[in-house]
């Protein structure tokens, strides 16, 4: 059953994120957290990861999950489900590709989906944001936290690396890591 | 089955499983690999190819590598083409993945760990920061294309609202927008 529920609802996220990689955050979220397979702090942790390692962001993000769910098999049947949409398109789509490039109603369509993933992953980052500063809940005392202080610093760095440097994710990986090590050891943050 | 078939298949699925091992972050960081492996080496597919490759890679679901395999697999070797190129791009990935997750429990525990995740979530917001920018840069310009973008953040973070519902609903809209524009001899782009 368990495998079932993995490759039904990977084959979801392979056939209704458009745009790839980042687009596909917020339904992976909605679903991680619906079925409490990954809490939002472990699917940060593990965005980090895929960014660390080979591949496309949906094959990491669905074989992970599925061996922490299901096993070699829960991998095999989360990874199935997330390719099968695209692979099958595609070969649809090579066929009638012509028909296809030139379709009004696919670039209508395309116009939408290009729109509201803007404002979707927007959304994730509002969850994500909350859980990097506030992780234990939004009171007065957080201000007071050096923990807090540390998360907003190591985030303004890193975003004005990535925005005006042109610094490459892995590296954003590799440099927070150091900081929140260096932090961890000289008792910044607990 | 014919000799050289099987060589193909064999080619197609070893190409594609050097473009998974070698792509770092995925989606449009492949391209230049591809481009290299199957266009300037093996001679597959024509530039050309690859641009329509991109752009149909864009408006069909599911990650770019994915579409770019099966569809150049499919143009070299038919269905079962497409199947070993597929299966190439996501096997590294695949096993890299699955033994870190194995591990990854054991490491949690450790303190320098810990620390070190409190600093890359930090890192990570950064990054999808970045990941919204540059979706914005890419949407349409249109007064009808930053409603969708606002009612979308709106629905999902005040109402919790599925994003299944808000994905059909907005390919909806564009179609039906895009519908009315013309009737007004315009172009929704």
């Amino acid at each position: 059953m368990t495998y079932l529920i993995l490759f039904l609802e990977f084959l979801k996220i392979g056939a209704f994120t458009f745009g790839g990689g980042y687009a596909m955050i917020p339904f992976i979220q909605e679903t991680v957290t619906k079925h409490q397979w990954l809490s939002t702090q472990e699917l940060v942790n593990f965005i980090a990861i895929s960014e660390s390692t080979p591949g496309a962001f949906a094959v990491n993000i669905s074989t992970y999950i599925g061996s922490q769910v299901g096993g070699f098999f829960g991998a095999l049947c989360a990874t199935t489900g997330v390719v099968l949409p695209a692979f099958l398109i595609i070969l649809i789509i090579a066929k009638i590709y012509d028909k296809f490039k030139s379709s009004k109603t696919v670039k209508g369509a395309m116009f939408g989906l290009k729109s509201t993933v803007v404002g979707l992953i927007a959304a994730a980052v509002v969850s994500i944001a909350i859980e990097v500063f506030f992780t234990n809940g939004f009171t007065q005392q957080v201000f007071l936290s050096s923990t807090f202080w540390f998360s907003l610093i190591t985030f303004a760095i890193m975003l004005f690396l990535l925005l005006y440097k042109k610094i490459s994710p892995i590296l954003i990986v590799c440099l927070s890591a150091t900081l929140g090590i260096i932090a961890g050891y000289t008792g910044i943050i607990a | 089955m014919k000799k050289s078939k099987l060589k193909l298949y064999l080619q197609l699925l070893l190409s594609f499983m050097k473009i998974g091992v070698v792509t770092f972050g995925g989606g449009y960081a492949m391209i230049p690999i591809i481009e290299n492996e199957t266009s300037a080496k093996r001679k597959w597919i024509s530039e050309d190819d690859l641009s329509d490759i991109i752009a149909i890679s864009e408006s069909t679901p599911g990650p770019i590598a994915i579409c770019a395999a099966s569809f150049i697999g499919y143009k070299v070797a038919g269905v079962i083409g497409a199947f070993f190129a597929t299966l190439g791009v996501v096997l590294p990935s695949f096993a890299i993945i699955f033994l870190i997750s194995i591990f990854l429990e054991q490491f949690n525990e450790l303190n320098i760990v810990r620390f070190a995740f409190t600093g890359i979530r930090a890192g990570v917001l950064a990054l999808i920061i970045k990941a919204v920018i540059s979706m914005f840069k890419k949407a349409p310009k249109h007064i009808v294309a930053y409603i969708i973008m606002a009612l979308s953040f709106v629905l999902v973070v005040a109402f919790s609202t599925n994003v299944l519902v808000i994905v059909l609903s907005s390919a909806v809209v564009g179609i039906v927008a895009s519908y009315i524009a013309r009737k007004r001899g315009k172009e929704l782009r």
